[in-house]
């Protein structure tokens, strides 16, 4: 087939029609983490740009312990908070898909998805609000006479940065969980139970398994962006609660030296996609191990 | 696993989404600066104070022009990738789309750092509004796909055959045809897109001008205590602007459903 | 009759895959025509090269002594009856049958009444102002037809139209399309992998098989006289008993059952070589206590037996040949059924034999 033959087939206007979303995302995504990866192996000359191709960047990311610290805290945060709003998740999805009435669905739905168009920046402060020294749950154990002094461990640590995010985050884990739910055929569970199989090993040996690409997701979609949130930490985290994005965006914006800030982005980058990899690989090998 | 358990619990699952965005008009209509329990008695004070802002007002209006612009140019590239895909295979397709939709999965901070790299140390451009407007459409466009997919692959693709084969050209049969059918779909993901706009706060931060966007206005008064009623007032307008929207959006969704004669099955994405 | 449509050589492919195979085909003026084939042998293929919804690869196309090569769909003197029908959702009955009525130069009140009469020859008079979502099946058919009708097209194109509906349905609007043709002498050009809905409906029938067609004839032809094995297995139930040619080719040994003149028996051109015969088991019969065969008869054992209330099938095993006969009896009254394992004599009369290749 020709290439002109191709532009007149749908294939071809199909790709025609791709262009323009394609060569946006080339425009202002590739290249530009192409150029992250450039950079990160430069170094600010105080005003200027080094341009020399040099490893000093990354030296001083493995050198210094502060880096390292700061990444292992985000990477156990992530994967903190990923665990609680999957597994807080989960039973939610189940109930919506399994027990609410079809009718109904879309008005839960709507209900858990609403919290999550409210402004994240406010959101984040109003769980200050909640948590803090004069908060709601310090007031309300006073005012129930339960303490005497306020609570000081429930703000600005790192407990409260994993609230905080496991809120902000669960409609991310809810949606994709009850969309696999939904698509399990009923009748798989009926022949489960039929074959002899309790409530209970049926959603283990049935429901589980398929739903699994729904909580693979989930864990996806809640992992990877909490790396890369600065917000939450910043508002909540305390002196102890800063992550490695709070030292991507000092980096950038305060210390103005965008080289090293770009290898920090690179390797916290090149760490997420390595789990989320292995991840997927393993949890593969798991449903072929069962199959 | 039984239904009663599982009810009580979705209710205070249910509390605790809820719970933050409670305490918003209980502080927004407190006669108190500091942000604490006892209230203290009720005012509208604040909504008054945040009215004379001059510069929240700036910051309000930068933000609605950037959340419409994302909106306009998000939805217009979510609809020709979403028209494509629905359309026949070519190679390489189904890894464009996916690369399409990269920033669904991407790290904000990521897309912040390698477009601020890009437009001010490549390009040595000011960063203003449309800075801000570029990456936001690259991130919204992904869920305008989202949208625009159900809407597309709940036609029948031999309707606008149909129309070709009753007289009208292929331009023609897509306006009679397929896009009346997908207008609420483009709806919704407009709203969508604008409401994601106008709240994201951790890339605008990085690519904003002189002008701060709204979130990024709000983050400077998070720091100054005496302004947080005012926070608290302007987070009440924001919470009943956004789900005066999303039901509008939800409302069109379900028009498009309807239209199409298709049982409705779920929500947004 | 002069052809209205005129194939030559029609080539398509996809990529890969060799959808049509040279397709040489003419279709008349006025006359019901059927593309009858199993799923993926190209029948939808050719019925949208015909309408303009695909592009031939090679190969020309003459609609009314016209070459169609570059027309789009829009511009030809074809209407097609989609298989989903595709009735345009958002609009109501009326706007649906008046979609191609757009660029019509008449008036409001004469498209209107062009619309209603299109709706009355279908049978959905005042339905013009229901929403099209929520009509039945067999009243989005209507729809369909009607909107194509209306624009008094020279070839209506039907793909599959009725295989989304239930059984009675499907046969009532069978006889209803054959109605409608007959009323308005369009040539109709119906796609459908039913062998009995084509041969109920067609004037003639191409069988198509893998992008070729397997043969072109009326229906009668199609049943008496099979071209091939494939045709013959296709279209109705057919027993083949493989036999050997004499020198002369005067004479045939079919196994089991002997040597037969071959001068009467049924074929569909010269053959030579391998060859086999066919029966249907309608012109086998099981003979009774006291019934003797009109020409021939052979002895054997029922094997299998199964029971469709007006009819009953058996399986006769015969001694010489390897497959049990099938053979369909009708259960006329007092006629016994018998049981696996009876003796059966069974008549046979060269005249109902097909001589097939291969």
């Amino acid at each position: 087939m020709g290439l002109g033959s191709f532009a007149k087939s749908e294939g071809g206007r199909a790709a025609t029609l791709l262009a323009p979303p394609f060569l946006y995302a080339l425009a202002l995504l590739a290249l530009p983490i192409l150029a992250v990866v450039l950079f990160s192996f430069w170094t600010q000359d105080f005003m200027t740009i080094d341009t020399r191709f040099t490893l000093a960047n990354y030296r001083e990311f493995f050198d210094k312990p502060i880096y390292g610290v700061l990444l292992g805290r985000s990477l156990m945060v992530s994967g903190i908070v990923t665990l609680v709003t999957v597994l807080l998740a989960y039973p939610v999805a189940y109930f919506l898909s399994f027990h609410v009435p079809s009718h109904r669905k879309s008005l839960w739905l709507f209900l858990i998805t609403i919290p999550f168009w409210t402004s994240y920046l406010i959101r984040v402060f109003l769980w200050k609000v909640i948590l803090g020294y004069n908060g709601v749950i310090n007031s309300g154990l006073i005012g129930a006479g339960i303490i005497d002094e306020p609570l000081s461990f429930i703000l600005y640590n790192i407990n409260a940065v994993i609230i905080t995010l496991a809120h902000a985050f669960a409609p991310f884990a809810i949606l994709p969980i009850f969309v696999a739910l939904e698509k399990i055929d009923r009748s798989l569970i009926e022949a489960s139970r039929d074959l002899g199989e309790t409530r209970l090993t049926t959603f283990f040996r049935v429901t589980l398994p398929l739903s699994m690409p729904g909580l693979v997701a989930a864990v996806l979609i809640v992992f990877i962006p909490t790396i890369g949130d600065y917000v939450t930490p910043e508002l909540m985290g305390g002196a102890g609660g800063k992550l490695i994005a709070n030292m991507i965006q000092t980096q950038f914006l305060q210390l103005n030296n965008a080289p090293m800030g770009a290898a920090i982005a690179m390797v916290a980058m090149v760490c997420v996609t390595a789990i989320a990899l292995v991840f997927v690989a393993l949890n593969r090998r798991w449903l072929r191990g069962r199959g | 696993m039984r239904g009663a358990p599982l009810r009580v619990y979705a209710i205070l699952y249910l509390l605790f989404l809820y719970a933050p965005i409670a305490l918003l008009p209980l502080f927004a209509f407190n006669d108190a600066t500091i942000i604490a329990f006892p209230l203290s008695g009720f005012t509208t004070h604040w909504f008054t104070d945040l009215v004379a802002n001059a510069a929240l007002r700036q910051a309000v209006g930068n933000s609605l022009f950037i959340a419409a612009m994302t909106a306009i140019f998000a939805t217009l590239l979510g609809l020709c990738a979403a028209r494509a895909g629905a359309m026949a295979r070519f190679p390489g397709k189904g890894g464009i789309i996916g690369f399409v939709m990269l920033p669904l999965v991407l790290p904000e901070i990521i897309v912040a750092v390698s477009l601020l790299i890009v437009l001010r140390q490549v390009l040595g451009l000011n960063l203003n509004n449309w800075t801000v407007i570029s990456a936001h459409v690259l991130i919204c466009t992904p869920f305008s796909i989202a949208i625009l997919n159900g809407a597309f692959q709940n036609l029948d693709p031999s309707i606008e055959e149909a129309a070709m084969d009753l007289g009208e050209s292929r331009f023609s049969a897509f306006r009679l045809v397929t896009l009346p059918l997908v207008m609420p779909g483009i709806i919704s993901s407009m709203l969508i897109a604008f409401t994601i706009s106008l709240d994201e706060f951790i890339i605008a931060f990085f690519l904003t001008g002189a002008n701060p966007t709204m979130p990024v206005y709000i983050w400077g008064l998070l720091r100054f205590p005496a302004q947080l009623p005012v926070v608290m007032a302007l987070g009440t307008i924001l919470v009943a602007l956004s789900v005066t929207l999303l039901i509008i959006a939800e409302l069109f969704r379900r028009r498009g459903l309807a239209r199409a004669g298709i049982k409705d099955t779920g929500g947004f994405l | 009759m002069t052809a209205l449509i005129e194939l030559k050589g029609v080539e398509k492919h996809y990529g890969d895959y060799h959808a049509l195979r040279g397709i040489d085909l003419e279709i008349r003026a006025g006359e019901f025509f059927s593309l009858l084939g199993p799923s993926g042998c190209g029948k939808t293929t050719l019925l949208r090269t015909i309408a303009g919804l695909e592009e031939v690869s090679s190969g020309s196309i003459r609609i009314d002594g016209r070459d169609m090569k570059g027309v789009a769909a829009n511009h030809r003197p074809t209407n097609m009856v989609f298989q989903s029908y595709a009735v345009f959702p958002h609009l109501t009955v009326a706007e649906n049958v008046g979609f191609g009525l757009r660029r019509d130069p008449r008036g409001k009140t004469e498209k209107a009444r062009a619309v209603e009469e299109a709706l009355d020859m279908v049978g959905l008079a005042g339905y013009g102002k229901r929403r099209a979502h929520a009509l039945s099946g067999g009243q989005r058919q209507r729809v369909a037809l009607a909107r194509a009708l209306i624009l008094k097209p020279k070839v209506l194109l039907l793909d599959e139209p009725l295989s989304a509906l239930d059984r009675l349905m499907r046969e009532q609007m069978q006889l209803e399309l054959i109605r409608l043709q007959r009323q308005v002498g369009i040539t109709f050009i119906l796609v459908t992998h039913d062998q009995e809905e084509a041969l109920v409906m067609s004037d003639r029938i191409a069988v198509m098989f893998e992008g070729e067609i397997g043969q072109l004839a009326d229906p009668e032809t199609l049943y008496r006289r099979p071209a091939t094995k494939r045709v013959a297995q296709f279209i109705g139930k057919m027993n083949f008993l493989p036999g050997a040619l004499s020198a002369d080719r005067r004479e045939i040994d079919i196994a089991g059952l002997g040597r037969v003149a071959t001068a009467g028996l049924a074929t569909s051109g010269e053959i030579g070589g391998a060859v086999s015969v066919g029966i249907r088991p309608e012109t086998l019969a099981i003979l009774f206590e006291g019934e003797t065969a009109p020409r021939r008869e052979v002895q054997g054992v029922v094997s299998e037996v199964v029971y469709y209330g007006d009819m009953t099938y058996y399986d006769v095993r015969v001694e010489g040949i390897e497959r049990p006969l099938t053979v369909s009896m009708k259960n006329l009254i007092g006629r016994p059924v018998l049981d696996v394992g009876a003796a059966a004599r069974l008549a046979w009369d060269e005249r109902a034999l097909v001589l097939l290749p291969g």
